[in-house]
């Protein structure tokens, strides 16, 4: 491998994110299975680096799973998206943040179809106007949340309590970088790095200390593949994909995979559980299943976060095995309390615990 | 009226149009970017579709070029051309300026920067090469991989850059299908153990002995034809390459394990051309080539009269049609200078 | 396994280098103008049983190169051995010893024979 082949292409996809001033949209599902995410990417970016992220509580889904799964149209899905610039625009931010891949595929497919059919824009906001006589810009700049965590990877490398890289035998850890197929696949222009060698998750690996693994299937679907996983019929498709992926990057070991869409995150972390059930085949080392995290879970555990505040303990594989090489403390029993200290129930049958 | 003629560029057409041209009479400069005269031919080993040594075509414009009647500069580009009083200022990019009566654009072409596919991984997999690599590997009789083990099997990727509007590039570079199987047959004789296959779109061999040549390669050489462009390439763990393609004759998905993949690099216009298009104000075509006047029966004139093209600057050719299209140039410029005297 | 209301896929790409490719190297080694087919498909066009039935030479031969035997097995049983399609081959393909050769192998399941 040439890294300044890599490098070179890189260069070619170079996106502008703005340093300050966003307009944060949440994704639908991170809020339910990856608890911890969003809430920690605000309180560090708020907090931590004192930067400016404004919610507005009137923001909804963007229907992306129903525009995917053939039951909302095109020109809803648009009005939706409009609706979303308009409470940006009242709030005053022209540089929107967006959590979900989903939505960022979706935005940044309705932003080229307004530059290539304006009077597609023209119509949108007419319908805008007519449900709700809002009017709206569309953004002056759009980045998604793994973008804007790839722009601060030196400051948290640099304020780093545990680098990637496993305590005992001194070695990088080996990580797969999963990206959404939404991200930059559409529009590899809107992708750091671009569709083919994308750079957003392995700038962040190799400036936490970790080592990119390179495998085969590395471009391949994860396999939620949205109306293949939401039809219970149709699931098959969507495992066997899942297979095809753990399958290909198995030989090379991987600590863990880092991945930057809810769907991707949910499904290679959930369909691990189903794998083992159905096919009895696990694809991490010693019998484990191989831990999926989210780029804010990953920043939260360098900056040497509590795993349990960071919501670890929500994923269907737990992550225990990657804290143990990373050499990060964590107490057990602390792992499903309330935050004032009452106990919740405990799940059974655990995966790698 | 004079007959000083500018050749700009000493490749196949540019030495072949300077020698017609030196024959008759004409005061010929030639100007040649490079250090060397020759062209891409220079780096090529053996030449489709009857294995001749690219040594012998040197040798046989080397000794055009050879002539009382030529000046040759070699190491010095050509930046633009300005017509004035009947004649032509030709500047150089040594900042010199020379006056011509009629000029021959031969600037050729370039081949397709094979990094711009992105996803065959050119300059990322080390085993990943184009066919330019690849011949001068064949000059040195070492087929090799990146860590010096001898491939065992290796897979030719037909329109690199060529028919893909993505790459930019609509045309056939019509060369590319030939070439291959030309490479293949020669991999085959270099490394008698290797599996070759090649990987192409729809096989176009319509030069003279091309289809023989396919046909030999079938029957005699054992290499592998699969009809698909090969749409990714990755890595696997030992260094493999993984090819992706689509085999459209079982119309399934295929992926093959290849130790060394050679891309078939398309044909484009030459960035020298590019700049002396746009510096004198010569027409280009949709396929960035020079335009010819016509495509039927002025395929040498441009759109300024006195300015001809000879060769792969106006379109993919050959050694044979480049060699017939700068002798075709040298009868539109003596045609042209007797019309002037007159 | 059938737990969660739906079963794994097979896959439909060709792996080319775990498929056996022993029948077509049969082949191939007996009736050498196997190998200079160019998948024109006047054989299928013109083949009497090919009209009525799923058979298609050409689609045979392009599967026994990749290694795709199982498709192969039965199907090849289909030809009434007319000779149509040698006729009218434009590369000269001794279509007849190739149909015969396929079935042959098959017979005795050739494996790595050649």
């Amino acid at each position: 491998m040439i890294e300044e082949g890599k490098k070179r292409v890189w260069s070619d996809y170079q996106k502008e994110i703005p340093d300050d001033h966003y307009f944060y949209v949440r994704s639908c599902i991170r809020q339910s299975f990856f608890p911890g995410s969003e809430q920690f990417f605000l309180r560090f970016m708020r907090d931590i680096l004192g930067k400016d992220f404004f919610e507005n509580p009137s923001h909804t889904t963007c229907t992306g799973i129903g525009y995917h799964a053939d039951v909302v149209p095109f020109q809803t899905i648009q009005t939706v998206v409009a609706r979303h610039f308009a409470l940006m625009k009242e709030s005053g931010y022209k540089n929107i943040a967006i959590s979900c891949v989903t939505s960022f595929g979706i935005y940044t497919e309705i932003i080229e179809t307004w530059k290539h059919f304006p009077q597609e824009l023209e119509k949108v906001r007419e319908f805008l106007y007519k449900a709700t006589g809002r009017e709206f810009d569309v953004p002056e700049n759009m980045a998604h949340t793994s973008d804007i965590i790839y722009k601060f990877r030196d400051e948290i490398a640099a304020k780093a309590k545990n680098l990637l890289i496993n305590k005992k035998t001194g070695e990088p850890l080996n990580i797969v970088e999963h990206i959404g197929c939404h991200y930059a696949k559409m529009f590899p222009k809107y992708g750091v790095g671009g569709a083919e060698f994308p750079r957003v998750l392995s700038g962040m690996i190799e400036a936490w200390g970790g080592k990119v693994i390179d495998y085969p299937e590395r471009r391949h679907c994860c396999g939620f593949g949205f109306r293949q996983y939401l039809v219970q019929a149709n699931r098959g498709y969507s495992l066997s994909n899942t297979i095809k992926k753990f399958s290909s990057m198995q030989p090379y070991k991987p600590d863990m995979v880092l991945t930057n869409c809810p769907g991707c995150t949910m499904l290679m972390d959930k369909w691990q559980y189903t794998m083992k059930e159905m096919e009895n085949v696990v694809y991490g080392e010693n019998g484990e299943s191989i831990p999926v995290l989210t780029y804010e879970e990953l920043a939260g555990l360098v900056l040497g976060y509590n795993p349990w505040d960071l919501g670890l303990q929500y994923h269907m594989v737990q992550s225990e095995p990657l804290l143990r090489k990373l050499g990060i403390e964590y107490d057990p029993d602390d792992k499903y309390k309330t935050s004032d200290g009452r106990q919740m129930p405990i799940p059974e049958n655990m995966i790698n615990v | 009226m004079g007959r000083r003629v500018v050749v700009i560029g000493g490749g196949v057409a540019g030495m072949e149009a300077a020698g017609q041209l030196a024959r008759r009479g004409c005061n010929v400069t030639v100007f040649e970017k490079e250090t060397e005269t020759g062209g891409h031919v220079k780096n090529w080993f053996h030449l489709f579709p009857d294995r001749k040594d690219s040594r012998d075509v040197l040798r046989y414009l080397g000794n055009k070029i050879n002539h009382n009647n030529i000046t040759l500069f070699t190491g010095i580009a050509v930046e633009g051309i300005r017509p004035s009083n009947g004649s032509f200022s030709v500047f150089t990019g040594d900042g010199n300026e020379i006056t011509a009566d009629a000029v021959v654009v031969a600037t050729g072409f370039d081949l397709f920067r094979s990094e711009k596919k992105e996803e065959y991984g050119y300059g990322i997999y080390e085993n990943v090469i184009t066919s330019a690599d690849l011949e001068r590997m064949f000059r040195k009789d070492q087929i090799r991989m990146h860590d010096g083990s001898i491939p065992g099997k290796i897979g030719l990727v037909h329109c690199v850059g060529s028919r893909d509007e993505k790459a930019g590039n609509l045309y056939c570079s019509k060369l590319c299908c030939v070439t291959a199987v030309k490479q293949a047959m020669e991999i085959a004789e270099h490394l008698e153990d290797a599996k070759v296959f090649c990987f192409y779109m729809d096989m176009r061999m319509g030069g003279a002995m091309y289809e023989e040549l396919y046909r030999e390669a079938q029957e005699n050489y054992g290499i592998g034809f699969i009809r698909g462009k090969v749409s990714e390439v990755a890595q696997n763990i030992d260094n493999k390459l993984i090819v992706k393609v689509e085999d459209t004759l079982t119309g399934r998905p295929l992926k093959m394990e290849i130790d060394l993949l050679v891309l078939m690099a398309g044909m484009e216009m030459s960035e020298g051309g590019k700049k002396i298009a746009q510096s004198a104000g010569l027409d280009t075509g949709e396929n960035r080539f020079f335009k010819p006047a016509d495509l039927h029966f002025a395929s040498n004139e441009s759109n300024i009269k006195g300015v001809f093209y000879a060769g792969t600057c106006t379109m993919p050719m050959n050694i044979t049609e480049a060699i017939s299209h700068a002798r075709a140039a040298a009868a539109d410029v003596m045609d042209y200078l007797d019309k002037q005297k007159n | 396994m059938d737990k969660f209301g739906f079963t794994l896929v097979k896959g439909r790409r060709i792996d080319y280098d775990s498929n056996d490719r022993s029948i077509a190297e049969y082949v191939s080694a007996h009736e050498p103008s196997f190998r200079i087919c160019i998948e024109c498909g006047c054989c299928s066009a013109a083949c009497t049983t090919g009209n009525f039935t799923q058979f298609s030479l050409r689609e045979i031969q392009i599967l026994l190169k990749r290694g795709e035997n199982d498709g192969v097995r039965d199907k090849i049983k289909k030809c009434m051995l007319c000779g149509k399609c040698t006729l009218v081959c434009p590369r000269g393909v001794n279509t007849r010893n190739v149909i015969l050769l396929i079935q042959e192998a098959f017979r005795k399941n050739i494996k790595n024979a050649v």
